[in-house]
């Protein structure tokens, strides 16, 4: 792997990140708290009802009990289904017979990186206290357009039909999006899509006509547990990280917070949309380490010119060479 | 590659979607190039005081520019609203210069041409001549920073290379079928541009897939892989063909070129499938991000 430390490269920032700007109102911001999902698809179904998205033709997976399977220009919200098997020493914290409250913390970080595909038959049948090697758990979390702060896809839009809205959120203007399909492969998250039948691309508004009557997005209203929140992003960033420690004090495993600037949504200098997730982001389908390209767009620039240059070079030396 | 075993996603599905762009897409790279180079070439030529190569060069801009924006509407999802394009200037988005650059090289490229041939207003031949060889070089590699600035990780990766292979292939392009139309008496120029644009696109693109390192596996493997291993014999075999054999006949000059055009376009078709490989596998985009955690975090600071 050649990949070398990614250094953010001197760019104009945006109103939003650049430092005193007073925004005319809060920015708003989903908090998923995955910790409480049941994976019941109601945020799916909601969404797609109140923003007239045309149905997806319907297959099962036969993997889990997700078949929707993603994200993409007809699904706006994306439940992720995941079945793993704990490894006895998660068991025994749980129960809060293998280490003293302060250990936990210590303890059970360590098996969000290190995986939690523990060996189902570690732990012989007989054993007191394991039985066959483990629990099984349940990893549901209901995906979302994460709301960048640098959102690739509006970068490199280039009708302007992507735009940043009063509340802060990336919405497309159905009227201008010409299809070009640039910020499909341009989001890092894999969220925007094009609609084949319809030539335009697609993707979750937050709600952009209920927020601005006052109402709450259409999956968070329909959210039976208040997995789905949300609120001003200040309001939303206190409370997943209460919930972080709450969830982390009682001993659940491989519990991270997704998507604040100063953790893994620092490439895209932060997102509209937290998540509380209960393993590596990549468990759940979601990038570790995501960037909004258009940071290295100074250097990219660079090495055209330079291979512009080369190609003047070219020219030159072919057409001022002795005569062959 | 980093082992399987040690990455994980969900169902293997991919992180990332793949484009949606379709066969236009990497035609539009190389006729873009062709275009971009054969004008550079057309006025490197007058000032050379080679006439008939700088004709046969500003026809094959000419021509080349006028089939570009059909391929760019064409692959649009709303081909009607490609106007839309023209109501922003965004330094954000290469597709946004790129329009810019195309929407005024063309006209330039193609009056450029039919000035000459009509032998209408020679002043402003000149200015249009000179128009089109300065957006040339742009033409030729803007289409590389489009690639480059996605999240597709065999395309960002090579952000520094790409458009070196690029700027190589279109000048081995232009040279070649400039080598092709134009009397061998009067090609020398384009022989040795299809030479020197040869060594570079195949330099450029040996440095590339050393870069990518493991990231660069799809130039190795299926569709990309094919279309990869084709370009480098069509370009080194045509390349040699046109320089050692182009000056004695029509004939190996017309065989070479085309080998030469071939292994072009074969160049596009490597990089932009080799971009799908790379989006559909979990496996790239979340081992490389991975690979960055670790540098980062053992980077002191």
């Amino acid at each position: 792997m050649t990949a070398a430390v990614d250094v953010p490269e001197g760019r104009r920032t945006l109103p939003l990140a650049a430092p005193g700007y007073e925004p005319p109102q809060p920015r708003m911001a989903f908090f998923t708290d995955t910790t409480v999902c049941i994976g019941c698809k109601a945020c799916e179904v909601a969404c797609k009802e109140w923003n007239d998205i045309p149905e997806t033709p319907f297959a099962w997976t036969g993997e889990s009990y997700d078949n929707t399977s993603a994200l993409g220009a007809n699904t706006w919200r994306h439940v992720a289904f995941i079945e793993q098997r704990l490894p006895q020493i998660t068991r025994e914290a749980q129960e809060g017979r293998f280490a003293a409250p302060g250990d936990e913390r210590v303890d059970l970080a360590g098996v969000g990186t290190s995986g939690l595909a523990g060996d189902p038959g570690a732990g012989s049948p007989g054993d007191v206290g394991s039985p066959a090697g483990g629990d099984i758990r349940w990893l549901m979390s209901s995906d979302v357009c994460k709301h960048c702060t640098t959102a690739a896809c509006l970068d490199v839009c280039p009708t302007g039909a992507l735009f940043k809205t009063e509340f802060a959120t990336v919405v497309v203007q159905p009227d201008v999006c010409n299809g070009c399909g640039y910020c499909v492969p341009a989001c890092p998250y894999g969220v925007i899509d094009r609609r084949p039948d319809d030539g335009r691309v697609w993707k979750c508004t937050l709600c952009y006509d209920r927020l601005k009557v006052g109402a709450e997005p259409a999956c968070a209203k329909a959210c039976p547990t208040d997995s789905i929140n949300v609120g001003t992003l200040e309001a939303m960033t206190t409370m997943a990280r209460e919930r972080l420690d709450e969830v982390v004090a009682a001993g659940v495993p491989g519990a991270q917070l997704y998507g604040e600037p100063g953790g893994n949504g620092h490439g895209v200098d932060g997102t509209g949309a937290l998540f509380l997730l209960l393993d590596d982001p990549e468990v759940y389908g979601l990038p570790p380490d995501p960037i909004a390209t258009t940071k290295h767009l100074p250097s990219m620039w660079r090495a055209a010119a330079v291979a512009g240059g080369l190609l003047l070079a070219a020219v030159a030396a072919a057409c001022t060479g002795g005569r062959r | 590659m980093v082992p399987a075993a040690e990455l994980r996603s969900y169902y293997d599905r991919p992180v990332i979607k793949a484009p949606v762009w379709t066969w236009e897409i990497p035609w539009y790279f190389f006729v873009g190039g062709l275009a971009g180079a054969s004008a550079v070439l057309a006025a490197g030529a007058r000032i050379a005081g080679q006439g008939r190569l700088a004709r046969s060069a500003r026809l094959a801009a000419g021509a080349a520019t006028v089939v570009s924006p059909a391929l760019l509407v064409a692959d649009l999802g709303r081909p009607a609203r490609f106007h839309h394009m023209l109501r922003v200037f965004k330094p954000t988005s290469p597709m946004s210069m790129g329009t810019w650059v195309l929407t005024t090289f063309g006209p330039a490229a193609v009056g450029s041409a039919a000035l000459a041939e009509l032998r209408w207003l020679p002043g402003l031949q000149r200015v249009a001549e000179g128009v089109a060889a300065a957006l040339g070089p742009g033409m030729a590699t803007y289409t590389a920073v489009l690639f480059a600035d996605t999240a597709v990780p065999v395309w960002h990766e090579a952000r520094r290379d790409l458009p070196a292979v690029f700027a190589g292939s279109a000048a081995a392009s232009a040279g070649a079928l400039a080598a092709i139309t134009t009397p061998p008496r009067h090609a020398g120029p384009a022989r040795r541009l299809t030479l020197l644009g040869s060594a570079l696109e195949l330099g450029a693109a040996e440095v590339m897939r050393h870069r990518l390192g493991d990231l660069g596996e799809p130039y190795e493997q299926g569709d990309a892989g094919r279309f990869a291993r084709a370009s480098r014999l069509l370009t080194a075999a045509g390349g040699m063909l046109v320089a050692l054999a182009g000056r004695r006949g029509r004939l190996p000059a017309a065989v070479g070129g085309t080998l030469v055009l071939a292994g072009s376009v074969c160049q596009r078709w490597a990089v932009y499938r080799a971009g799908f490989a790379s989006a559909a596998d979990p496996r790239y985009v979340v081992g490389q991000q991975r690979a960055r955690l670790r540098a980062r975090a053992g980077a002191p600071g």
